[in-house]
């Protein structure tokens, strides 16, 4: 088959197409997505401006360089179990016992770095390693017994809260030397100014280089691609960005190696969902688990997989919980560590329903939830008021999540 | 009966549920570039038959002969491994997916990692080869029509290269044009020289597109006709089995008239 230039890209030829490459039509494919009820992050980046407007007006400090940094570094340890909760939340299921895991995790790590004297990797290795067990107990009990995730999962979370207790014992608490490396890392540890820009200039350019890449591709083998000044807008727009927001944050003390990890893990698990037949099987299994069988994806390794990641996850932000603390006490993962992930999950565009999401809402929605928390602790405003606004919030996003996937469902999207 | 050119033969299998006898003795040939209907009432034994071929269930006597050779068929994956590829009338597809994702699911063609545009090509290259009328290969499943979700249902079966392609009921929930794409589609597999087996409760479709029909009753064969020639009242005398009954009378009346 010989092809002329001028001939359309193989995925272009029919009539009903509405074509389109270019600036442009790129942007009013992304407004018809949106009034189809495909939302994508837009609710998510329109509630931060109303969170972050309302709580600057109430309170100046709160978009200070100093405090936005201090919000960031805080957000790694939900922001991470949250990435878990992705994971689960896509294949349909639900781990209701982070929090549980996290503080367990926390116990764990103190107790045998402290009190045992182990090396700091080992503890964290075996705290990490514990939740991975947990994890497949809890991937048994669903895909051998039959049991709800909700169920197996809510047993785990009083269980393990006890667990946790117990390790502890009666004093209730033990502090982790300031001097270690973990807590050095997850409280001092700042990516100097010049490095941070470099870092934002080279993710700039991979993203540009990877999407020239992925079109060259394309059109070599007659299909459309994104063109390159479409491609050129978008990487200048994250430079330019991304610049920005380090350059504020230099200000102050600068973009924590603690923050800068979480974002590297979220890409990681960005890649891992969308590029791998990982990845594909589990947005199948979360979209029709009958025909994801049918396919030959072994559904029950799969959810054995997922369940384990969420836990091994859940047990990673638990002992940066702990390291942030210096401190691993009874409080540890309690209170609405559990909940916070779960909703920075739904916030950030992950549905409860199975089957849509990625990565990236980990990060967004516990942006949210971070910046709720903080903005009502500069107002002096105690913890109830933030479960009362973080549950509010909550509610929101499940409702939204619901009416957009009706408003899905009549517009013929997935 | 071309026994000797089929490439899939069934001879005297029987399946048994308990006490109830879901097929008894039934026999079936299929050749390559040929589309058998079945046809038959509800409980006739059409989903025991397709779920035999398709390796959900084993019968409990009787031999299957693949490309000549005898072949046990005793889970879904040998029946694959054999090319019977079954395509169930809830399709299974993600809804949530694209098209180039559900038509490689479980099977995606993968360097270090997923060959989008190999997989997109090759999607291309598949549903042009059916004449398939599907816009874009990047929009979920969920947007597309009944007619084209069979279609991808198909053109997924079609990538493992079966020699024999089974399809439940493809027409039952389509409207006029839509039934009429999903036709066009198996006169289509026909031309590629795939045996296709068609379950059906549609006379005219099966009159349409069918080359032989056969017909079950109670489990039993219950005639083989060649589509060209019977008449729909001889067919539903077949299905209902009795030659004189209401539906055969309606059938009467409307070619007299």
């Amino acid at each position: 088959m010989t092809r002329t230039k001028a001939a359309p890209a193989l995925d272009l030829l029919d009539e009903r197409l509405r074509h389109g490459e270019g600036l442009k039509p790129a942007l009013g494919a992304i407004a018809d997505r949106i009034r189809s009820g495909d939302l994508g992050a837009l609710p998510i980046v329109v509630g931060l401006v109303v969170i972050w407007t309302v709580f600057q007006l109430l309170n100046p400090v709160f978009l200070s360089s100093a405090n936005l940094v201090n919000l960031l570094m805080e957000s790694v340890s939900v922001g991470i179990i949250a990435l878990g909760i992705v994971c689960v939340l896509l294949v349909g299921q639900i781990d209701l016992s982070v929090g549980s895991v996290s503080g367990l995790s926390a116990a764990l790590t103190a107790v045998t770095f402290v009190s045992g004297g182990w090396p700091g990797w080992l503890s964290i290795l075996a705290a990490i390693a514990a939740g991975a067990l947990i994890g497949w107990v809890y991937a048994q009990l669903v895909t051998r017994l039959g049991v709800p995730s909700f169920v197996a999962t809510l047993a785990g979370l009083l269980g393990f809260l006890g667990l946790q207790l117990w390790l502890l014992g009666s004093k209730g608490a033990i502090n982790l030397p300031f001097d270690s490396g973990l807590v050095h890392f997850a409280q001092l540890d700042f990516v100097p100014a010049w490095l941070s820009y470099v870092l934002v200039a080279v993710a700039a350019a991979a993203m540009f280089l990877t999407g020239y890449s992925l079109a060259r591709a394309r059109r070599a083998a007659g299909l459309s691609g994104r063109s390159t000044p479409l491609l050129l807008a978008r990487s200048v727009a994250v430079l330019l960005g991304l610049g920005f927001a380090v350059w504020y944050l230099n200000q102050a003390r600068g973009v924590g190696w603690l923050f800068v990890c979480f974002v590297g893990l979220v890409l990681v698990l960005h890649y891992v969902l969308t590029r791998t037949a990982w990845g594909r099987a589990v947005f199948a299994i979360g979209g029709n688990v009958e025909a994801a069988r049918r396919a030959g994806i072994n559904v029950k390794r799969r959810y054995v997989s997922v369940f384990m990641l969420c836990s091994s996850l859940a047990a990673l932000g638990g002992l940066i919980a702990a390291a942030r603390l210096a401190a691993a006490n009874q409080a540890s993962g309690a209170g609405d560590v559990n909940l916070n992930a779960i909703a920075a999950a739904v916030i950030g565009g992950t549905s409860l329903f199975g089957g849509r999401g990625s990565a990236f809402s980990a990060l967004l929605g516990v942006l949210v939830i971070q910046s709720i928390s903080s903005g009502l602790t500069l107002l002096d405003l105690d913890s109830s008021f933030r479960f009362m606004v973080t549950g509010l919030v909550l509610a929101l996003a499940v409702a939204l999540d619901s009416v957009a996937r009706r408003s899905r469902a009549a517009h013929g999207r997935a | 009966m071309k026994t000797d050119t089929a490439v899939l033969s069934l001879r005297g299998i029987s399946k048994n549920f308990g006490a109830v006898a879901a097929l008894t003795d039934v026999d079936l040939d299929v050749s390559a570039g040929q589309v058998v209907a079945i046809v038959g009432d509800n409980g006739a034994g059409k989903s025991t038959l397709v779920k035999v071929l398709a390796g959900v269930h084993r019968p409990d006597t009787g031999t299957i002969t693949f490309a000549g050779r005898a072949a046990t068929i005793d889970s879904p994956a040998a029946a694959h491994a054999l090319g019977i590829a079954t395509v169930f009338q809830d399709l299974a597809l993600c809804e949530n997916l694209n098209v180039v994702e559900n038509l490689f699911l479980g099977r995606e063609i993968r360097r270090s990692r997923l060959d989008e545009v190999a997989m997109e090509t090759r999607s291309w290259e598949l549903l042009r080869q059916l004449s398939a009328k599907i816009p874009t290969v990047r929009i979920p499943v969920a947007s597309l029509s009944g007619g084209q979700r069979q279609t991808v249902a198909i053109a997924r079966s079609l990538l493992g290269d079966p020699k024999i392609i089974i399809l439940d009921e493809p027409t039952a929930a389509l409207g006029v044009e839509q039934t009429a794409e999903v036709l066009n589609l198996i006169e289509r597999l026909r031309e590629r020289g795939l045996g296709v087996l068609m379950i059906s409760h549609n006379m005219e479709d099966v009159r349409a597109v069918a080359d032989r029909v056969v017909v079950l009753r109670l489990g039993r064969n219950n005639g083989v006709f060649d589509a060209a020639e019977v008449s729909t009242e001889d067919l539903v005398a077949a299905i209902t089995g009795a030659a004189d009954n209401v539906a055969t009378r309606r059938e009467r009346e409307r070619n007299n008239r």
